[in-house]
């Protein structure tokens, strides 16, 4: 979503983003021309008129599960939103049994938090486990 | 004479030069409905619709018909930046 028009989309992603992605982009480009949506996100910078990069997971259920916002020389790390979103999915599928701890990714350990883990997570988690 | 500018990656937006408006008469004129965020994580989203481009069509989409789906709401600060 960005305060271009959907023609402007039409354009860039006939253009240019067809070019880098085969078929052009799968999923809707949405218009927020005057940035009316992105003022109720809280990512509307009304100085330069545009939104900054903002990113958020939403559940099934309509929940704010994350966001991300950035300023926009800075681009956003995909690999990062697609774990977070598996997490989520994990955390949900689980109903809550199970957390994801610091640096966890797809077939890392899960913990299940509880009065047994209170005090033993350094027993099921060691540091080195925060990083890739 | 038009100055040559550079380009960032935020669009580039123009706006009134010269003496600011006073502030009075500004006050006066406003709005007083502010629209505050309303972003909380484990709180519902805000519903929206919003016109769009898919796939060679032009369609309007609403948030909460993808309720039962996981969405990834992506903002950015204009066609031909970077994402």
């Amino acid at each position: 979503m960005s305060i271009d028009s959907v023609f402007v989309h039409k354009m860039w992603n006939d253009k240019e983003l067809s070019k880098m992605v085969e078929g052009g982009v799968p999923f809707p480009m949405l218009s927020d021309a005057g940035g009316r949506v992105g003022k109720v996100f809280g990512v509307f910078d009304e100085d330069a008129g545009v939104e900054a990069r903002g990113r958020f997971i939403i559940d099934p259920e309509g929940v704010v599960q994350g966001y991300e916002v950035l300023t926009p020389p800075v681009g956003r790390n995909v690999n990062e939103t697609i774990r977070q979103v598996q997490a989520f999915q994990l955390v949900r599928e689980s109903k809550g049994k199970e957390a994801t701890p610091s640096g966890w990714r797809p077939g890392k350990a899960t913990l299940r938090p509880g009065p047994e883990l209170v005090g033993k997570v350094w027993k099921e988690w060691k540091t080195e486990m925060a990083f890739d | 004479m038009a100055e040559e500018m550079e380009i960032g990656c935020a669009r580039p937006t123009g706006g009134p030069v010269g003496e600011a408006v006073d502030e009075q008469v500004a006050n006066e004129t406003k709005p007083i409905r502010e629209v505050a965020p309303m972003i909380q994580v484990g709180k519902k989203a805000p519903d929206f619709a919003a016109p769009a481009y898919q796939q060679g069509k032009f369609v309007s989409v609403k948030l909460s018909e993808y309720l039962g789906k996981w969405v990834l709401l992506c903002f950015y600060p204009g066609d031909f930046t970077f994402v």
